[in-house]
């Protein structure tokens, strides 16, 4: 049957395994963030050639599963010469996967805004850089910020495929301790818990940004 | 070309694994979601609170956790199952509340006004969800129905880490006998790309269809 002291012993590693969870999520929408910011300029910007690349770039990483990706990367660096550590390969790969769908939160909001705030903009006689450096791009951030925080919680979901790589994050963890306490229900269980309680604050923290940033 | 002579049957039916299991998974959850969003449109409210939990629970962990609790911890409390039917009771449960969630903003979006006219000419609870709830709210829910099946395409190949045998797998067998890892994966991406854009260039097809049709008779 269920053991509840069991179930409350596993908390304890899992939740010191959280922190690699919490590093290739948090590293991963940063890399995402720097990324997803280029790929969405190759999309607006007014070169054919770059609006076509952005789209393939999105297109592609948005319809393999992450799962593939992890091990095409995973396998191809070798062949490069490049021997790089698992938890970077991991960052690596989920920061390239949030890119795409972060160029598309960014898009989407940067199409949200009323056309006339940059025209108004111009009107006044501000230079483009400055448009987009003062008007656009801050009004941008925090349209999307619900957005990108929901991204995090889908990148904290997602790391858990990270442990087909060899990570110890809580899913590898969780894996190592069901194999030696033989019991499984209880410590998946308690993982499912702790990924839980991350998503909902995770979840909290957006609802209060929303608010916040409500106009 | 060797390659293909002795794996293609096995590559073979690991897609017809895959295709079964997202066939079936995607169905299984659309029915239980919708059950879940009528429960919640007409449900007491104790009901509507256990299924906000339920709802929150699986959103908020990864499916790959579902399935080890699924697979490896059924077995504890008696649910003894094979790895294809754990992995579709996983997809199922998995696909539910975001379908629920679908079906929920399809009602918001159904005129009060249509719902009070057949209550004014006197149709039954149960027709009226049938005839006028359902069909309405289906064409406004229809592009994000597509947008989740594709996406619960992608979540098949997870079903391999717990030895369902699909494609993922056979293609991991595959290239842990061969050594041809990089290639292997490669191909696998190219053919998901592949396979969500076909599904998605059908899906809208199919929603301009079906909308235009809807418009027509209005």
């Amino acid at each position: 049957m269920f053991s509840i002291p069991t179930f409350l012993e596993s908390l304890v590693p899992l939740f010191w395994a959280a922190r690699y969870t919490l590093l290739i999520s948090v590293a991963g929408i940063a890399l995402g963030l720097v990324i997803g910011t280029l790929v969405c300029a190759a999309r607006l910007s007014p070169s054919r050639a770059l609006r076509r690349a952005g789209a393939v770039w999105v297109s592609f990483l948005r319809g393999v599963p992450l799962l593939v990706q992890l091990l095409v990367f995973y396998y191809s660096l070798p062949l490069f010469g490049l021997d790089v550590p698992a938890m970077v390969a991991a960052i690596v790969t989920v920061g390239i996967c949030a890119s795409a769908y972060i160029s598309e939160i960014w898009r989407g909001a940067i199409n949200a805004l009323p056309r006339g705030q940059a025209e108004a903009a111009v009107a006044i006689g501000m230079t483009p850089q400055d448009v987009w450096r003062r008007i656009i791009l801050p009004q941008a951030f925090t349209l999307s910020l619900p957005a990108l925080i929901n991204e995090l919680i889908l990148l904290v979901k997602a790391s858990s495929l990270v442990s087909v790589v060899g990570i110890l994050e809580i899913t590898r963890a969780s894996q190592a301790q069901a194999a030696t306490t033989f019991r499984p229900l209880e410590v998946y269980l308690a993982a499912a818990c702790i990924y839980l309680v991350i998503n909902l604050c995770l979840a909290a923290l957006g609802r209060y940004l929303e608010h916040r940033t409500a106009v | 070309m060797d390659l293909l002579q002795t794996y293609g049957p096995a590559l073979l039916r690991g897609f017809g694994v895959t295709v079964l299991c997202w066939a079936l998974g995607t169905l299984f959850g659309m029915t239980l979601g919708l059950l879940i969003a009528l429960m919640r449109h007409y449900g007491p409210r104790w009901l509507n609170w256990i299924i906000q939990v339920y709802i929150e629970v699986i959103r908020g962990t990864p499916f790959l956790v579902q399935l080890f609790v699924l697979y490896y911890g059924g077995p504890l409390i008696g649910l003894r199952l094979d790895a294809v039917p754990a992995g579709l009771l996983g997809l199922t449960l998995y696909g539910s509340p975001y379908f629920a969630e679908i079906f929920r903003s399809g009602f918001r979006a159904v005129a009060p006004g249509q719902i009070e006219a057949a209550r004014a000419i006197g149709m039954s609870e149960p027709s009226i969800v049938r005839r006028i709830l359902l069909p309405l709210s289906l064409v406004s829910a229809l592009p994000a129905l597509v947008n989740f099946s594709i996406i619960l395409t992608k979540e098949t190949v997870i079903l391999s880490i717990i030895t369902v045998p699909e494609l993922m797998y056979q293609v991991s067998r595959m290239s842990a006998e061969t050594f041809r890892f990089v290639e292997a994966n490669l191909v696998l991406a190219l053919f998901f790309w592949g396979l969500v854009e076909t599904i998605s260039r059908l899906g809208r097809r199919l929603e301009t269809r079906i909308t235009k049709h809807l418009l027509e008779r209005t």
